[in-house]
């Protein structure tokens, strides 16, 4: 099936077998391979994404055929003009990773959390990153970093840039 | 002193990661993330049942899949030679695929090889095995009368496949029948699973000369290369062995996995790159699970509390294959730590290994080899003995502690523990807690009927195998390698035999470095993990990064070190016994105002090194003399509900003896980790079989990873007492967690429930068995 995807920012035209995972669309077709796959049952969220800038989706759950027409945001687009996001320098001040592996899903479900909720306490970052599982870090640092880059996105208006 | 020393200082420093930047953005480079023109996929057909006879394998619907170019059985390995696999434990080996039978529940059965992921998927579909189902031993009690006889292909004709002791069994035996005071407990560590978030995986090719690419999830990849050669007969300058980003290993990826064997005799047979990436039920299934040790525990004791012997029994689970990863002199690993804190006078520990119709492995999962069995054996014993006594478990460690000044610690079992100060750690860690306090808040909610509990445990480690003279995997020494270049701008790159799997041997090796040489860790760069650049190492698991090759380090720097300081004395025009290495930078004796920087000596070494060689490099084998002796104090304090028998860790302190600590901020984060582990063993975790041979916790549904709702908050601190034979005087840190807290969180549970009467529950202590046995214990006291 043809499709048309936007990934952060980048159009995608591409024929795809129906069954074609959007994890695997992201990672061999588009050759953005920070989006990982850690499990077959949408229980890790390593593979998560974010569509149309605000819904944090498991890519592993959704066919590429259902992101026809749709924009997604991956880790790759996070950064911009070769700053790190608010998150991802939360995530390294704050030593909230360590293989990196769960790093990007982790990153894209607290980018959509923080676009529905600005000011989240300890509980609704935990809440939030429930469907995302990390081998590593414990979520402590995690919880900190999420708050980190809270209280910078926070800040007033001026005051970042 | 000065202010440029200090800005120098990198140990013990909380230095950012410099492997950060890249995984925040997406640019890890693990090894599903290779592409290679023309690469195949390949799917491995997997057994349905735990113990059958294939009748046959018919591959014909599979050939005519699209997109499938071939499809491997065992019996074409078979007659390339390679239908077996040697295990790095030396003494036993394992099907490639399987051969005549299949012995546990998704064994490899055959391999297809296809155009694409999904291709090789469905032509494992159409491949059809005929099965003649056999009786199934699913446990090792049951595997120990013979009744079936699981590997016929061995030439011992029994399922038994060790029995290992060591320790005084008589002397054991008496001290433990004229005691006083004497406590029998069977304790079982279940089986668990590491289960790092990327499962295991590879990519194989030829390269036009004919040399074998292997790009593989490799805690150790020089030990891949080596073995790889001696199975396959390719020679070894032939194999270039790459071990990229690794998503986690907790000891999973210490093995050789029968898919690795299958790409790589792919991509000959077919002449193009073969990608294997198992499926996280694979993993789970078939890829080395942990522990799975039944301890038959006795501790002596005179009434007031002195330990008098140790005796432990244990009963081990194998599976099909022996296949624990453990260095070949110590079938049971490092169990022999099992007398743990404690001056015990006399102890015999015996471990009887046996056959069972389930996946193979026992490999040391965040663990150096059988060191957590260990430790949760002696931590849960001394619990049952306060108990047994009427004594409180802290006042009984105590009491049993070996004292600082008894180091180095001759144990009974043989080992001699470098360095320690129990004592003050596990006050240290009362004190954070509130120990008193707690235990009086305890003393009011038992009047009331509730059920709260604090849980201690004082573990020591072994780790940083080992010594040559007792350590070996296949023959091969445990020692450790590092080879540093410092380049003519004071930059430099320093290689390990070492291999990170998130640890962050990119930050802490860079700080180790410009530490000993004074030169800025940003500016050196640390690679891992490729055979044909870093010198030959052992890899990293049982804790062994920062014993030996954090040692080799330290001392290839210190050689560096020494040749710089000839330079440093010709660009002093002093003579080299004039100058000493001060403030991280070289001066002339008494004379602070002459000096030069390491630097400046690195420009020197190739643009004016006078009579001295060019070039500023050192390569360093370090065979440690000792294993380290990490240690630590956990206090878990839990409420448990007596309705639901739900537990909740309200607090859980962590005070780490990890000897000096390179870099505090990435310690903190290794035992909030490990002890996320811990506390998944304790309470979740469990890879069960039921009586047919059937894997019940093949996915993450079944096998329950901590998510960020149920993991406790941690509260860190650390003692340091330095080893005194490390060159840095650094132990190790990233399995302590996982080894110390089972025991702590346990002990605090079954503290809550001692009031009813519960002396012990195997874990998981799950919601329902705990509520279980609450109920069970009410019915038999009446209520």
């Amino acid at each position: 099936m043809k499709i048309h995807v936007t990934v952060n920012g980048v159009a995608y035209d591409r024929d795809v077998e129906p069954r074609m995972l959007l994890a695997y669309f992201l990672r061999e077709e588009c050759r953005l391979t920070g989006t990982h796959v850690g499990c077959d049952t949408s229980s890790c969220g390593c593979c998560v994404v974010v569509l149309d800038g605000t819904r944090a989706v498991k890519s592993c759950s959704m066919f590429a055929v259902q992101a026809d027409g749709h924009e997604i945001l991956t880790v790759e687009g996070l950064a911009q003009g070769g700053t790190l996001h608010a998150l991802q320098q939360g995530f390294w001040d704050q030593h909230g990773l360590q293989c990196g592996y769960c790093t990007p899903g982790m990153l894209l479900t607290a980018y959509a959390l923080l676009q529905h909720q600005p000011n989240p306490t300890e509980a609704d970052i935990r809440e939030g990153l429930s469907g995302n599982l990390c081998r590593c870090t414990g979520y402590q640092n995690i919880v900190k970093a999420v708050q980190q880059a809270a209280a910078t996105l926070g800040q007033p208006v001026g005051a970042t840039k | 002193m000065s202010t440029e020393a200090k800005s120098l200082h990198s140990v013990g420093v909380r230095m950012k990661r410099k492997e950060d930047p890249r995984f925040l953005q997406g640019k890890g480079n693990y090894v599903d993330d290779l592409s290679f023109p023309g690469m195949l996929y390949l799917s491995l057909v997997r057994s349905t049942y735990p113990h059958a006879e294939i009748k046959s394998i018919d591959i014909s619907e599979a050939m005519k899949v699209p997109g499938v170019k071939a499809v491997i059985t065992g019996k074409d390995l078979e007659a390339a030679g390679l239908g077996w696999l040697p295990t790095f434990h030396g003494f036993d080996k394992q099907m490639v695929l399987a051969i005549g039978k299949v012995l546990f529940q998704y064994q490899e059965v055959a391999a297809v090889f296809a155009e694409t992921r999904a291709a090789a998927v469905d032509g494992a579909e159409a491949v059809v095995v005929d099965y003649a189902p056999l009786p199934v031993v699913a446990d090792p009690f049951t595997s120990k009368t013979d009744t079936v006889l699981l590997r016929p292909d061995r030439e011992s004709k029994t399922n038994h496949i060790f029995h290992w002791e060591v320790g005084d069994k008589d002397g054991t035996a008496r001290a433990i029948a004229s005691s006083p005071k004497r406590i029998k407990q069977r304790l079982w560590f279940q089986r668990c699973h590491p289960a790092p978030l990327e499962p295991c995986g590879c990519v194989a090719y030829f390269d036009t000369m004919g040399r074998l690419q292997f790009h593989v999830t490799s805690q150790a990849p020089h030990v891949y290369r080596t073995a790889l050669s001696l199975v396959t007969g390719i020679p070894e300058d032939k194999i270039h062995v790459i071990s990229p980003d690794l998503g986690g290993g907790f000891g999973n990826k210490v093995p050789v996995y029968p898919g690795y064997v299958c790409a790589i005799v792919g991509a000959l047979k077919i002449g193009r790159p073969v990608k294997w990436i198992e499926t996280r039920t694979e993993n789970l299934t078939s890829t080395g699970f942990a522990r799975d040790y039944h301890m038959d525990v006795e501790i002596g004791a005179t009434a007031d509390g002195k330990v008098t012997a140790l005796h432990v029994a244990t009963t081990a689970d194998h599976g099909a294959f022996d296949a624990a990863a453990d260095p070949s002199k110590y079938p049971a690993g490092i169990f022999g730590i099992v007398t743990g804190s404690y001056a015990f006078p006399v102890a015999h520990a015996e471990v009887d290994a046996y056959f069972t119709n389930k996946a193979p492995g026992g490999i040391a999962y965040r663990c150096s080899f059988r060191v957590t069995e260990a430790s949760y054996a002696i931590e849960r014993g001394m619990d049952i003995l306060a108990d047994e006594l009427g004594m409180d478990a802290v006042e009984l460690r105590k009491k049993n502690f070996i004292r600082k000044d008894q180091f180095p610690y001759p144990s009974a079992l043989g080992f001699t523990y470098d360095s320690g100060d129990y004592h003050k750690t596990l006050d240290v860690a009362l004190e954070k807690i509130g120990y008193a306090a707690l235990l009086k808040e305890q003393a009011e909610k038992r009047a009331r009927g509730e059920l709260m509990g604090i849980g201690v445990s004082t573990f020591t480690e072994v780790v940083g195998a080992g010594p040559s003279k007792h350590f070996d995997i296949l023959g091969i020494k445990m020692f450790d390698s590092a080879e540093i270049r410092i380049h003519p701008t004071g930059a430099g790159i320093v290689r390990t035999g070492a291999k990170s799997q998130g640890q962050g041997h990119e930050t802490t090796w860079a700080q180790v470095v410009a530490e000993e040489l004074g030169l800025d860790p940003q500016t050196v760069m640390v690679e891992e993990g490729d055979t044909d650049t870093a010198p030959y190492g052992l890899g990293t698991y049982a804790s062994r990064s920062t014993p030996v090759a954090g040692a080799a380090i330290v001392m290839a720097a210190r050689r560096i070190r020494e040749k710089a300081r000839r330079i440093a004395a010709h660009l002093l025009e002093v003579g080299e016994a004039d100058v000493e290495w001060t403030d991280y930078k070289f001066q002339v004796k008494g004379v602070p105002t002459r000096t030069v920087t390491m630097k400046e000596v690195a420009f020197a070494a190739y643009t004016n090194m006078a009579q001295n060689e060019p070039g500023l490099e050192a390569t360093y084998y370090y065979d440690p003399p000792n294993m380290t002796y990490p240690n630590g104090a956990y206090v878990s304090v839990v409420d448990v509900d007596r309705e639901t028998g739900e537990t909740k860790v309200r607090r859980f302190v962590a005070i780490d003896d990890c000897g000096v600590v390179i870099n505090p901020m990435i310690v903190e984060g290794q035992v909030h980790g490990g002890l996320t582990e811990g506390f998944a063993m304790a309470f979740i975790q469990e890879i069960q079989y039921d009586a047919e041979g059937n894997n019940l916790n093949t996915n993450f549904t079944d096998y329950l990873v901590p998510t960020s709702l149920e993991t406790p908050h941690w509260e860190t601190g650390n003692t340091v007492t330095p080893s005194p034979h490390h060159p840095m005087g650094a132990k190790g840190v990233g399995e302590s967690p996982n080894v110390g807290s089972p025991a702590a969180f346990v002990n605090a549970v079954i503290d809550a429930l001692s009031p009813l009467g519960i002396r012990h529950i195997d874990m998981p202590l799950s919601r329902d068995k705990v509520w279980r046995a609450i109920r069970d214990a009410e019915a038999m006291k009446g209520k």
